[in-house]
């Protein structure tokens, strides 16, 4: 990875050796690349994973030595792992804050462990590791040499003497991999950015052009394509060129200088080798320093035109006569951010100074009502500089091109703007802290811009320029533009209006501050409005209006948050100005509902208020710490309050908040203890589809606890639950609904309720043709039900099967839990197994042991269980299944307590067949079974204590186990406290102490007393075992007796 | 004034009056005399504020500060045209101003901007109205420009049946859809802050009215 990290990531100020990972998108992702590399390693190269680093990776941990799991000596600040080298040394040793971690076994515990931290540990470990290559296996591996391929790698592994050389060549060759991997992802991420570039210099190009022509005032003589032809991308340049990242080129005459031949490519500007007048093509060669963009590079190469250029923009911030020939002027937008992002990403920029003047004078002009580029020469005399160049052939077709290329250009952007918001909002739903800033971006004004612009603009003049009086006027007219359209919502912000109607709300004036923000409440529908109102400080300045006496002002405050607050950095902005507290106190105003309307103007009813505050809290309860804050101050029995109400409009937030937030453990309890499922439940039966669904949802977070489960059935909720499912035309409703009868269902009192109901014969019919969103739910209910055994033959009547098993080659890894959960349910019934059987089920079960995801892997081996007890010629079928033992077998090596589980439990099914027990043991299925019998989870235990019971009853297999130390570790489960572990593990004991050796083993560790009192035990297989396994003890002994006197 | 005279007179404006009651209505008699001040009754003479007294008071107590503005509402106030608002004048006119419903206002508003009384907002009135309404920019050609533009603005909005003025029925449509619209061509009615602080002088503090 050594090249890769040099290369691509993007390190903060060069210093080496003490330098810090930026905290980019691209570096997040290289991150992450690494650390799915280091977590799979320990399955997919386990050998490898036991290599020993030749000098151990260290760095600052923040993790504490608490969460250490066993396996790990903990001391109150050491850590050291179990797992040691050839010298005893453990593999990984903390000690705090200093760790250090030597095989990539124990870095991929150490990352399971860390969790949440991942990140922030793995970027720690190689900003402390510059060159991690080196320090896992030897200075000669050191990848920082440009030319080093696996070739260079493989020779010098070839001189190595070294004994675990073979090991070494793999090590290397896999970080090669992940290397080229890591190098591949980095570079999709920047051609990413990059994209734009051919759009920006064509932008620039058009911009200087207009500027351009004979006479004293204009920037440049003239500039011009050298190619007419565009390619489809945007770029002029021919496509042999085009993989050096170069644009198009231009020819540049300004007044001062010769004629310039410019190359435009994605680095960046240079002058190249120039065009000779008998040659067709240009020379290619850089002949200047790079600069970032073509303004810059002129202002550097002609005085002229930066003199030009400046009385250009000094004459903007005067020219307020120019306000008529605004149309004629598209309003220059700055390309730049995406632009700078890749020079400065690649480091080459020798302007960095240059530059950073230029992204404030962007950021001043951002917000800039309309064109930082306008020229001083008035109308007339730039038509007759048109005239003139065009007369020159000069080919300036101003009128033609421009409105054609900004449209184009205007398009691109708004797509590229969408997608932006699509990324944004995807993570955000996902409550991921880093879904933060999209970039501004600004729809072009265009040149034929909607009448509706120039009215906009006027009335915002009016705003800036008149008394209380004007002002209400104005804002009363823009009310009656069609505010919910896009371009009148740009128009606003493009004419410098949203600045003025954040201002009035930091008036006394109650009229102007009412129809702003009458006005910002529907534009703040748009997601770029909403960012350019927090990027304008608007919100801390609703959240004092929330303060305010006049409830229609609170109101409309409220709403406006409700809308704005629907990205995280926003909603962070409402909490850190207090506006959680006082939204949560907007809620109370419905209760003292004594006082006297007064005033007609300014009042409006108690409820409203709530009903406004309750929606702004319903935005804001999106972040998590806004969760915890509403509950802080004391949110959860106001909205239990007004839940209780009856008016929909008021229900829909309230219950909406209560659905979002129910996904936090504290608000499940305080849910419970408000009686609140009571009121969800009749809402349930309201006529209102939203209502219902965010009622569902409700039950649905809240039904993973049992009490909970209950209580739905005890107030009635699983009738209008069912009654729900007959409507499916609303699919976000029936996602909610089929989610909380699954997860009512988990109680078995409910499953025969909805039997009752006929749900479970509704719930078949809905395994067909519904999104996925829907079908996890119904699937995950059917599982559920499935668990009983009236309505396993349900299901099988009504036709379940065959839709479930098709459902098992889909790739949704919920839907795949909960299918073959489901599945494994319907195959304890024979006659379901029969089906399941037929259609190839069991194949495809078998498959999802390959599944990438574990959960995925655990759910299909617990489902294949039964299907193995209950299939007929169990034995041949498994045996039909090319590799399937041996992946079982191998997924022994998991390091997922659940998978391991699974599988045992699967082994100890398939070991039923003498033939496929001799096969698995063939594959080394004893080893790998006695490696974890170190365990301390139950669970695990008890389905291991069983498969290798099972396994004891082929050939030399028991005596294999003592050979591979399994026996010990298993008399120590007897001192487990669930009797489950205590059956297996005596049966386990019982067939192990068949063999001499390990009845030895048994006694010297002391399980005679232990099983003695099993014997006692309720269990009679327990008893029968734990007795067994005496008598053979018993037995041995008396034989050596009986032997010793003979 | 004696007692009982004040007692009289409280219980004949009470009667009168729709959103006081007794409390309040004897409050503003008492201020309403100490605002007169020491005048001895006599037959013939008008007891009463001036138009200058009058709107002293507007200045001082509701924030009003338009000269034009002020000269029309001391006129919706002053019922009987004498030049005097006396004391039933008094407390009628401020049970609109605090309590008044949006009907009443809607009423008293198109009053005081229809300046000749013809029934009709024309748009010279506007014009007259709303001349002050813009800041002069100096680099503005013609700041009339702008007002003149300003009207055509707001008689877009509010005349409904495009005859170019405003009737009545066109003012309360409009206020009814836009209830910001109710003081359009100036603030005619004390603003919120002003007159919670006025209330609550009055009404709340009986020992202290005098020292206003």
């Amino acid at each position: 990875m050594g090249v890769a990290l040099t290369r691509s990531a993007q390190w903060t100020a060069a210093g080496y050796g003490t330098g810090k990972l930026e905290i980019t998108p691209l570096n997040e992702a290289i991150l992450k690349e690494i650390i799915v590399f280091v977590e799979s390693f320990v399955y997919k190269h386990p050998q490898e994973a036991k290599f020993v680093f030749v000098e151990p990776l260290e760095w600052k941990t923040n993790l504490e030595p608490s969460a250490f799991e066993p396996g790990y000596v903990v001391s109150e600040t050491i850590v050291k792992s179990e797992e040691v080298d050839k010298n005893g040394q453990p593999l990984l040793f903390l000690s705090v804050p200093q760790i250090k971690i030597r095989s990539f076994g124990q870095l991929s515990h150490f990352l399971n462990i860390a969790k949440d931290a991942k990140l922030k540990e793995t970027q720690a470990c190689i900003e402390a590791n510059r060159d991690p290559v080196v320090k896992i296996l030897g200075s000669d591996y050191g990848t920082v040499k440009e030319d080093s391929t696996v070739l260079t790698i493989l020779d010098k592994i070839t001189k190595d003497e070294d004994p675990d050389r073979e090991i070494k060549v793999k090590i290397a060759v896999l970080l090669k991999q992940l290397d080229l991997h890591l190098l591949n992802h980095s570079l999709k991420h920047i051609s990413l950015e990059i994209n734009l570039n051919p759009v920006a210099f064509k932008k620039d190009i058009e911009m200087l052009k207009r500027f351009s022509g004979k006479g004293e005032q204009t920037v440049l003589e003239s500039i011009e394509y050298t190619s007419d032809y565009e390619f489809s991308n945007g770029c002029r340049a021919p496509p042999w060129r085009q993989i050096h990242g170069e644009i198009c080129y231009v020819m540049v005459k300004p007044h001062d200088a010769e004629t310039l031949c410019i190359t435009c490519s994605a680095e960046g500007v240079f002058l190249n080798g120039g065009k000779a007048d008998d040659e067709r093509d240009i020379s290619y060669e850089r002949q200047s320093e790079v600069y970032k963009d073509l303004v810059t590079f002129l202002k550097e190469k002609s005085a002229k035109f930066s003199e030009n250029m400046s009385k250009q923009e000094i004459s903007f911030s005067e020219g307020k006569k120019m306000e008529k020939y605004q149309l004629e002027e598209a309003p220059k937008r700055e390309q730049a951010p995406t632009f700078h992002k890749s020079i400065s990403g690649s480091g080459k920029n020798p302007l960095v100074k240059n530059q950073i003047n230029f992204g404030k004078n962007q950021m001043t002009n951002r917000l800039k009502p309309s064109l930082n580029w306008r020229a001083t020469v008035d109308f007339k005399h730039r038509k007759s500089l048109l005239k003139d160049s065009q007369e020159e052939k000069h080919g300036v077709k101003l009128e033609k091109s421009r409105p054609s290329v900004s449209t184009g250009r205007g398009q691109l952007l708004r797509k590229y703007a969408d997608r932006i918001e699509e990324i944004v909002s995807e993570s955000c739903s996902s409550e991921s802290e880093e879904c933060e800033e999209s970039p501004d971006l600004r729809q072009e004004a265009n040149a034929d811009l909607p009448s509706e612009y120039w009215q906009i603009q006027k009335l915002v003049k009016y705003l800036k320029g008149g008394n209380q009086t004007a002002t209400v006027i104005a804002l009363c007219s823009i009310r009656d533009f069609n505010l919910a359209q896009e371009t009148c919502q740009l128009a606003i912000r493009d004419v410098g209006g949203l600045e003025v109607l954040i201002n009035l709300l930091d008036t006394d004036e109650v009229k102007c501050k009412i129809g702003s923000l009458k006005i910002l409440k529907e534009i703040s529908h748009n997601p770029q409005i909403r960012r350019n109102i927090v990027d304008l400080g608007g919100l801390p300045i609703m959240v004092n209006i929330l303060d305010s006496p006049y409830k229609s002002l609170k109101c409309l405050a409220a709403e406006t948050i409700a809308n704005v607050a629907k990205f995280r950095r926003a909603r962070r902005a409402v909490r850190q100005h207090g506006g959680i507290t006082k939204l949560v106190a907007l809620l109370d105003c419905a209760q003292n509902s004594t006082k006297p309307a007064q005033s007609s103007l300014y009042e409006t009813r108690d409820v409203e208020v709530a009903r406004c505050g309750a929606l702004a809290l319903w935005s804001c309860s999106k972040s998590n710490a806004n969760k915890e804050a509403i509950r802080k101050a004391g949110g959860i029995p106001l909205l239990a309050r007004l839940l209780k109400t009856s008016h929909e409009n008021m229900l829909i937030p309230v219950v909406g908040t209560l659905q979002e937030c129910a996904s936090e453990e504290n608000y499940r309890a305080a849910i419970k203890a408000e009686r609140i499922i009571e009121n969800l439940v009749k809402n349930l039966n309201s006529e209102n589809e939203q209502l219902q669904q965010h009622c569902a949802m409700a039950i649905y977070q809240c039904a993973e606890d049992e009490e909970t489960r209950d209580l739905v059935r005890l107030h009635g909720g699983l009738k209008p639950l069912a009654n729900l499912l007959n409507n499916t035309d609303n699919k976000e409703r029936l996602a909610a609904v089929t989610g909380a009868i699954w997860k009512c269902s988990i109680s078995k009192e409910n499953v025969t309720k909805f039997r009752e109901y006929k749900a479970i014969e509704t719930l078949v019919g809905l395994l067909t043709d519904q999104p996925e969103e829907v079908l996890v739910n119904v699937v995950g209910a059917l599982g559920e039900c499935c668990q009983d055994h009236e309505n396993r033959v349900l299901v099988r009547k009504c036709g379940g099967i065959q839709p479930l098993v098709n459902l098992l080659v889909g790739i949704n890894q919920a839907l795949l839990v909960n299918v073959t959960k489901a599945v494994g349910a319907c195959a304890v019934e024979p006659e379901s197994m029969t089906i399941i059987d037929r259609l190839d089920g069991v194949r495809l079960l078998w498959s999802l042991l390959k599944n990438p995801h574990p959960d995925v892997k655990a759910s299909a081996a617990w489902a294949l269980c039964p299907c193995i007890e209950n299939a007929k010629d169990a034995g041949e079928m498994v045996r039909s299944f090319v590799g399937g033992l041996e992946l079982v077998v191998n997924l022994l090596k998991s390091d997922n307590k659940e998978v391991l589980a699974s599988v045992c439990a699967a082994i100890t099914n398939i070991a039923k067949d003498q033939e496929n027990l001799a096969v698995i043991t063939d594959h080394g299925v004893v080893p790998l079974l006695s490696k974890l019998a170190n365990t301390n989870n139950d669970k695990l235990r008890r389905h291991l204590a069983e498969a290798i019971s099972r396994c004891c009853m082929w050939g030399r297999n028991r005596v294999a186990f003592g050979e591979h130390k399994a026996v010990a570790p298993l008399v120590h489960y007897l001192r487990s406290t669930d009797t489950n572990v205590h059956r297996a593990t005596a049966q386990a004991l019982y067939h192990l102490s068949e063999d001499v050796d390990n009845c030895i083993t048994i006694h010297e560790n002391g399980a005679v007393k232990l099983l003695l009192d099993m014997i006692g035990s309720s269990d009679e297989d327990l008893q029968e075992a734990a007795a067994g396994c005496i008598s053979n003890i018993r037995r041995l002994a008396l034989a050596a007796e009986k032997a010793r006197y003979t | 004034m004696n007692r009982k005279k004040l007692q009289k007179l409280t219980e004949t404006l009470v009667k009168n009056c729709k959103h006081f009651n007794k409390f309040e209505v004897n409050r503003l008699i008492k201020l309403f005399y100490s605002l007169v001040g020491d005048v001895v009754e006599r037959p013939g003479m008008v007891i009463g504020l001036d138009r200058n007294a009058f709107r002293n008071i507007l200045h001082v107590r509701f924030g009003m500060t338009d000269d034009m503005i002020m000269d029309r509402v001391f006129r919706g106030f002053d019922k009987d045209n004498d030049g005097y608002v006396n004391v039933s004048e008094w407390i009628n006119g401020l049970s609109l101003f605090l309590r008044g419903s949006l009907e009443e206002k809607m009423k008293y508003c198109f009053e005081v901007f229809d300046l000749n009384g013809d029934g009709f907002i024309s748009k010279e009135e506007m014009f007259h109205m709303l001349k002050n309404s813009l800041l002069k920019q100096p680099s503005e050609e013609d700041s009339d420009e702008g007002i003149k533009d300003l009207v055509e603005i707001t008689l877009k909005k509010m005349d409904q049946d495009h005859d170019g003025k405003l009737s009545f029925a066109d003012y309360e449509q409009a206020v009814r859809e836009e209830t910001l619209l109710l003081e359009a061509f100036g603030p005619c009615l004390p603003d919120p802050k002003s007159q919670m602080e006025f209330e609550a002088q009055v009404f709340k503090d009986p020992n202290e009215f005098n020292d206003i």
